[in-house]
């Protein structure tokens, strides 16, 4: 037994071994490596493409100087909030997360290492956003304000993973989870100025763009990406918005978390096992 | 030391009893089959016994640990095959063996389990190109990675196809000669006789009988049937022994001790010169044991 002690992996590892094992299943998961990472530098290329990668007037930037900052926080929320709340809701169906509840891996060292390996492709959906940006659309970065984009980044991301875990945790199915994301971010994205900036919006627009999480973090990423923009760029209000948002959502999730399918569950998977008689 | 020392145990959901007042006790090295019907309570007395579920009442203890607060250490000891479990698909048969094992201690070797389920061949397959039986192979690899010493078996054939269900008997044959002590549910009365050293009956939320399989429900001490078809011409009062029932033109005799019974009948049948055909002497099956108790028709 002393033995078995000794000879026990620790935390730190499982962490690490969690986090590259959930980013295998990324990169062999073509539809979320494709949403995640492709579809918003299509983004990038249409919008510059329809707009013109030239001055916009009112703001005294390029389109893509505009663009960009944002469509890495959208890439970054989808890495977090959509593939952590899809992921997680098709785990539980499938009954990985009850056999994990049976291993001696503690459970939140494996919700960990998802965490983390969100936020890391999240880093990385952003870093190949900006790099595509500065390469082929001439856009600046700022060393000046590159702390402030590194902290506000941080912070997001961790908000919307909260987030992700929260709808993960409040789905009654993997299939509700892609619609409740899809339902969520798209039209937040749009009233949070990540698509193109709207000119006087109507008043509960402007009210419903300032409540959720996403405005702040992008407008505070955005800055940190503007020319003409003067100081060091920490948006102190957005990022305690930001955390706020994110505490909140993290307790409600580990409020609400199970794992363990609901009753009735019938994923994919289940009633393929029901239907017919399971061959040698 | 007993592997399994479970008392009373009861866990109900809402208003509906699913377990009530279970004692099991298992010993180490023991292969143990908690048989019943659907909805008998197997399941739910398994998930507490893995942890999985908390018990409204009795007390449990498992390898020495109460299975609600052993936590790391007491799953370090245990594997569980779940009945519906599953592993990330995208994975390869080898890497979901090696992420599991690395969360053990103690491990077995990745290449002899996948040997051990028949699996050598899909190795570096993606779990989502294996066949269903391929996949449940492999839920008992993933149970057995952490070298248990107790392992939980829930429904390990459920589903199967009848030479399925052979294949799988045969690697859980191969597990029995390891040692472990394994506590698992089934429905099939066959599965149960076929790989357990003792079966309990649950019904209802309650053992029914306890044995192995050859004293199960008193078995061991019920009576024999000799059937044999009535001679043409003798009327069933002619038969020289007692507690006998026709049945159209075949009569079953009822013994407690079939030596003595066939010796008389056997005797009176060879001095009046008749033959008794379609003789036989049968004991009560396992399935009647078991639909009897249970009431299963």
């Amino acid at each position: 037994m002393s033995n078995d002690a000794l000879r026990r992996p620790s935390v730190a590892a499982l962490v690490w071994q969690q986090f590259r094992y959930q980013n295998k299943v990324f990169w062999r998961t073509p539809i979320a490596a494709f949403f995640t990472i492709v579809f918003p530098l299509m983004l990038l290329v249409l919008f510059t493409a329809i707009f013109g990668n030239e001055e916009i007037e009112d703001l005294g930037i390029t389109t893509a100087q505009y663009f960009t900052p944002g469509l890495a926080v959208f890439a970054a929320v989808s890495a977090t909030y959509t593939n952590l709340a899809i992921g997680t809701a098709i785990a539980r169906d499938n009954g990985i997360l009850k056999r994990i509840r049976g291993t001696p891996i503690p459970p939140w060292a494996y919700i960990a290492g998802r965490v983390a390996s969100s936020v890391y492709l999240a880093f990385l959906a952003m870093v190949l956003m900006m790099g595509a940006g500065v390469v082929f659309y001439g856009v600046q970065i700022i060393a000046r304000t590159l702390p402030a984009a590194l902290l506000t980044f941080v912070v997001g991301v961790s908000c919307f993973a909260a987030l992700g875990m929260l709808v993960a945790a409040i789905s009654p199915n993997g299939d509700a989870a892609p619609a409740i994301t899809n339902a969520t971010l798209l039209p937040v994205a749009f009233i949070s100025n990540i698509f193109f900036p709207i000119e006087n919006p109507p008043r509960w627009m402007e009210i419903a763009g300032n409540f959720f999480p996403l405005k702040a973090f992008a407008e505070a990423f955005r800055d940190a990406f503007d020319p003409t923009l003067t100081g060091p760029q920490f948006h102190w209000p957005q990022i305690g918005y930001l955390l706020l948002w994110g505490v909140v959502a993290g307790l409600l999730a580990i409020r609400f978390f199970r794992w363990e399918p609901s009753a009735g569950t019938t994923s994919r998977r289940r009633r393929r096992d029901k239907s017919e008689p399971v061959a040698a | 030391m007993a592997a399994i020392e479970v008392k009373g145990l009861a866990k109900s959901y809402g208003d509906v009893v699913a377990v009530d007042g279970v004692d099991i006790t298992i010993e180490s090295g023991e292969v143990f089959a908690l048989l019943g019907p659907n909805g008998a309570g197997k399941t739910t007395t398994v998930e507490i016994l893995e942890g999985h579920r908390s018990a409204d009442g009795g007390s449990i203890r498992v390898l020495g640990f109460d299975p609600s607060t052993g936590g790391r250490a007491y799953r370090e000891r245990i594997g569980i095959v779940l009945q519906e479990g599953a592993v990330e698909r995208e994975l390869s048969v080898r890497e979901a063996l090696s992420i599991y094992g690395g969360m053990y201690p103690r491990r077995l070797d990745a290449d002899h389990l996948i040997d051990l389920v028949g699996l050598t061949e899909k190795a570096d397959a993606r779990i989502k190109t294996l066949s269903g039986g391929q996949q449940r192979r492999l839920e008992l690899a993933l149970g057995l990675v952490g070298d248990p010493d107790l392992l939980f078996l829930d429904e390990p054939t459920t589903g199967f196809d009848p030479s399925a269900r052979r294949q799988a008997w045969g690697i859980l044959e191969n597990l029995t000669a390891l040692g472990k002590t394994i506590l698992l549910t089934t429905h099939y009365m066959d599965e149960a006789q076929h790989l357990a050293d003792r079966i309990a009956i649950i019904d209802r939320g309650t053992i029914v009988a306890e044995g192995t399989p050859e004293t199960l429900g008193g078995r061991a001490d019920g009576k024999s049937v000799i059937r044999f078809a009535l001679p043409r011409g003798v009327s069933p009062e002619e038969v020289p022994v007692s507690a006998i029932t026709v049945n159209g033109d075949l009569v079953e005799v009822s013994a407690d001790s079939a030596t003595r019974a066939l010796h008389e009948l056997t005797t009176w049948a060879l001095g009046n010169g008749l033959e008794l055909e379609r003789l036989q002497v049968t004991r009560p099956s396992l399935e009647d044991v078991y639909l009897e108790l249970t009431g299963e028709q």
